[in-house]
């Protein structure tokens, strides 16, 4: 009986998981929809340009556009290592 | 002047053509006049579907590129008087459609016809975005499946900003979801993602629900598109979703689970 009742609860997630990923990962696709298409570019050349000077990881590197009413905010969010 | 509906998915396999054919077919015995574009250049379905394969002669890119006139291209419907098909190329690649060649059949279509039906290929490549550039209205494909879902995610992105309508300021494309494939059981049991679920997620409002059926492959065998099979509950569910198309307040049906009693599992009753 409790080995049932262990299978069933288990059954009773794989849905919700999938709506778990999917509201991730469509939350993560939406806040790209609205980025202009030189973002990428604009991401990559950005971290090789600090990495001339710091040493930092691929994803040491944030960077994100918000709009507001009649200007938009690029920031840019970059990881220092502590030696710098 | 017509309304132009495309039926997209992003993801392949989750029943665009199916559907395409069904509301193109219950548009028709409404009584609108319609016409069913296949825009899957190089990999042509719609007319197997449709059940009239032998008889394309011209294609969509022989009417583009001047080869052949639309009414040449054109094919009547054996079975609904309202209908007409114009096939994709099986031949040429899809580079060989143009947005200008695109533009010109749809200004032409949309002055004789009530509801041009855009069929999309899979895919966010040239024939996708060329089938949905200039639609007025978008029915959107979805299995209750992730990476359906997903598609349908970015494929509404595109439609926000990738279409006529869009990029020129107008009212935006009009989105419908569509979810095929539907399985009560399965939800009920936890294994499967509820209409709910998925509505939440893509937040666009829910036009029809089609459920898992043998309908659906007893249809396509046989070339007839499943709204004709009125028995069924996909052929039922179709003639519903095209009546919400056209304006009507319908009650969702087939989403809930029904026990199959002992005696309709033994002599299969529960076979729609």
């Amino acid at each position: 009986m409790k080995l049932l009742e262990f299978l069933k609860r288990e059954r009773k997630k794989s849905a919700s998981v999938a709506k778990e990923r999917l509201q991730i990962i469509v939350a993560h696709q939406r806040s790209q929809r609205d980025q202009p298409d030189y973002m990428p570019m604009l991401e990559r050349e950005l971290l090789e340009v600090i990495r001339r000077y710091v040493n930092v990881d691929q994803d040491a590197i944030n960077i994100s556009l918000d709009r507001e009413d009649d200007c938009s905010v690029l920031e840019l969010n970059v990881t220092l290592p502590r030696s710098g | 002047m017509a309304k132009i509906i495309v039926v997209t998915s992003g993801k392949g396999g989750v029943g665009k053509t199916t559907s395409a054919a069904a509301i193109a077919t219950g548009l028709a015995l409404r009584g609108k006049k319609t016409v069913v574009i296949d825009f899957d250049v190089g990999l042509r379905n719609l007319d197997l579907i449709m059940g009239c394969e032998r008889r394309v002669v011209y294609d969509l890119i022989n009417v583009i590129q001047g080869e052949a006139g639309l009414n040449q291209a054109m094919i009547r419907d054996k079975r609904v008087d309202n209908l007409h098909i114009l096939p994709a190329s099986q031949t040429r690649d899809k580079d060989a459609l143009s947005a200008e060649g695109v533009e010109k059949v749809l200004d032409t279509l949309t002055k004789d016809f009530d509801y041009v039906v855009c069929d999309s290929p899979a895919g966010i490549e040239r024939g996708a975005q060329l089938a949905m550039y200039y639609a007025d209205e978008a029915v959107v494909v979805t299995n209750p499946e992730v990476s359906s879902v997903r598609d349908s995610d970015r494929i509404l992105g595109l439609l926000g900003s990738k279409t006529r309508r869009a990029e020129q300021g107008q009212d935006p494309v009009k989105e419908h979801l569509l979810i095929t494939r539907y399985d009560p059981e399965r939800v009920n049991h936890g294994d499967m993602l509820n209409l709910e679920d998925i509505q939440e997620i893509l937040s666009i409002n829910l036009i029809g629900l089609i459920p898992e059926s043998e309908a659906v492959l007893r249809a396509s065998n046989q070339g007839v598109p499943v709204t004709h099979d009125q028995k069924s509950d996909a052929g039922q569910a179709y003639v519903d979703t095209v009546s919400r198309l056209l304006g009507e307040d319908i009650p969702l049906r087939f989403h809930e689970y029904q026990k199959k009693s002992l005696l309709s599992r033994v002599f299969g009753g529960g076979r729609r």
